[in-house]
């Protein structure tokens, strides 16, 4: 009887321990920036701290650019938040304290603009990608065009249609008139990667950035036809953000030149 | 239920009752929520679209195809474990229930490591022609690996319950080892087997990261209704409340079919909970 008890409490315990954090930090987070932004209008001393929700496939670039603009402002911490567009779309639509938002598609970035959650007029493309075949470094099947995709006994996996890289491999498909007969339509890059990169699949169609930050354990054949399916990443802030001033000296510090360069090393191209 | 209820059950202090209260509206809630978000006007097209029907069609066959292979393997290993002792076993054990604690998606690695084209067992099948990766037959193994445990599990603990007497006294009567199997332990067990089984099988309706990770996602192939709900709440979220909702219901009625077989048959949850 007396371990029963002991339970429930130590359960009560975290459970209050959970409730009052969850407290602190949501006065925290709106506190602070609510004190910095009325002494300091002017840009050269930022403060406070944002929180960037950015695609998956930015991972990497927006991790080293966190890194770097952090230094850059010493005053501002930049908090990370990283998933699929349209993820981050309905955490953003569910009310999530994001600051920024950089979408895979612009698709994405129109949902939260028709809500009103970010002014229409704001969002700036800063980066496009486009579509490249991933092979096992082996290439086992041969592949060195699209229309080898198409072979029979080449085993292709896609993105579905419903997610933005499937969408671009539906316009290559159509404007090349190549019909792939996927064995497997996945519902992220990391999924089509992962089954190339084991060798299941013979080739997989996934972002030349991708390809670049699998490293070794793929190859990348670049293919004319992928200018058919430009992805252009857009990037805004929430209207509802705490901390402006800090939100949009990020934006600027990713369409610059420290930003473009860092991009454009991981792939990507410029709008 | 009712008449349960009035069974002379004294002795609740009443702040168990509170805590099961919490803990009943924290299961409860959620799907009450989730049911307020159902869009009613599209319910019917959005769950009889062409690519719901192949999901669900696809994920009760598989379920029931990785439940009868959870039977067939899982009640040998249940007696082997209660009723032999042999050095090792409690690591084979815990080596078996393993897939409860595992996260699905390490389950799937695991399982395209083993059967995959380059896996240790799949280039031997790649040789006789038979291929597993992308093929329904990949969406079943997925499902048993992480269903198998739930019937061993349960099925292990109901034979130490029942104990080995009546087992014993068959046996000095003559009867075959197999025969006192057949006759009196499989009976015994009945119920927890029921159980067992039912609860293989919502844990593989449920199934969605092994599957993922080892199986791929194709419409009608491999795309259970778990993946297709994924997938649906990249572009259409009142697709995806209105095929979770469907899941849900389908898990409450297999529930329920399990409970009143059990009943029927004298030996069902109610009459373990009156023991």
């Amino acid at each position: 009887m007396r371990r029963r008890t002991t339970i429930a409490t130590a359960a009560m315990a975290a459970a209050m321990t959970l409730a009052l954090a969850a407290c602190a930090s949501g006065g925290a987070s709106s506190d602070a920036p609510a004190t910095t932004a009325a002494p300091s209008p002017s840009a050269a001393a930022l403060e406070g701290s944002i929180t960037v929700y950015a695609a998956a496939s930015l991972t990497s670039t927006f991790t080293e650019l966190a890194t770097r603009f952090e230094a850059a402002h010493p005053g501002v911490t930049v908090e990370l938040n990283f998933a699929g567009s349209s993820d981050l779309v309905t955490q953003i639509t569910e009310g999530a304290p994001a600051d920024v938002f950089a979408s895979a598609d612009e698709k994405n970035m129109a949902k939260l603009t028709d809500v009103g959650l970010i002014d229409a007029a704001v969002p700036v493309d800063f980066a496009t990608n486009v579509l490249q075949i991933a092979v096992p470094p082996t290439n086992p099947a041969g592949v060195a065009s699209f229309a080898d995709l198409a072979e029979p006994d080449t085993k292709v996996v896609i993105c579905a249609a419903q997610v933005p890289c499937g969408a671009a491999t539906v316009k290559v498909e159509e404007a090349t008139g190549v019909t792939l007969s996927p064995v497997s339509e996945e519902s992220s890059v990391t999924d089509v990667l992962g089954k190339v990169a084991s060798g299941e699949a013979d080739a997989g169609l996934v972002y030349v950035t991708d390809v670049a930050a699998a490293g070794d354990t793929v190859r990348g054949i670049a293919f004319d036809e992928s200018g058919e399916a430009v992805n252009v990443y857009p990037i805004a802030p929430v209207t509802a953000t705490k901390n402006p001033d800090a939100a949009q000296a990020f934006i600027d510090f990713v369409t610059g030149g420290v930003g473009q360069g860092v991009l454009a090393a991981a792939g990507f191209g410029t709008p | 239920m009712s008449s349960r209820r009035s069974s002379p059950y004294a002795g609740v202090p009443g702040w168990v009752v509170a805590v099961a209260i919490v803990g009943a509206s924290f299961v409860v809630l959620p799907l009450v929520a989730m049911i307020t978000r159902v869009n009613w006007g599209e319910f019917i097209p959005l769950i009889t679209s062409e690519s719901s029907v192949d999901a669900l069609w696809l994920s009760l066959r598989t379920s029931l195809a990785a439940t009868a292979l959870c039977v067939v393997l899982g009640v040998p290993m249940a007696i082997v474990l209660a009723r032999t002792e042999f050095w090792g076993q409690k690591i084979l054990r815990s080596l078996v229930l393993l897939p409860l604690v595992l996260p699905p998606v390490v389950g799937g690695i695991a399982l395209l490591y083993t059967f995959g084209r380059r896996g240790l067992l799949g280039q031997s099948f790649e040789a006789f022609g038979v291929t597993i990766a992308f093929s329904t037959t990949a969406v079943v193994l997925a499902q048993t690996f992480v269903a198998l445990p739930f019937l061993v599990l349960s099925l292990e603990g109901a034979l130490r319950t029942v104990g080995t007497r009546y087992e014993a006294v068959g046996a000095t009567l003559g009867a075959r080892p197999t025969t006192v199997l057949r006759r009196i332990t499989l009976p015994l067990v009945l119920p927890a087997l029921i159980s067992g089984a039912v609860l293989s099988f919502a844990r593989a309706l449920g199934e969605f990261g092994a599957t993922l990770t080892f199986a791929g996602s194709l419409q009608g192939v491999t795309r259970t209704l778990p993946l297709e709900i994924y997938l649906q709440r990249e572009t259409d979220p009142d697709a995806a409340v209105a095929l979770s909702l469907v899941l849900v219901v389908v898990a409450v009625i297999v529930v329920a079919i399990a409970h009143q077989a059990g009943e029927r048959n004298g030996v069902g949850f109610g009459r373990r909970r009156d023991s």
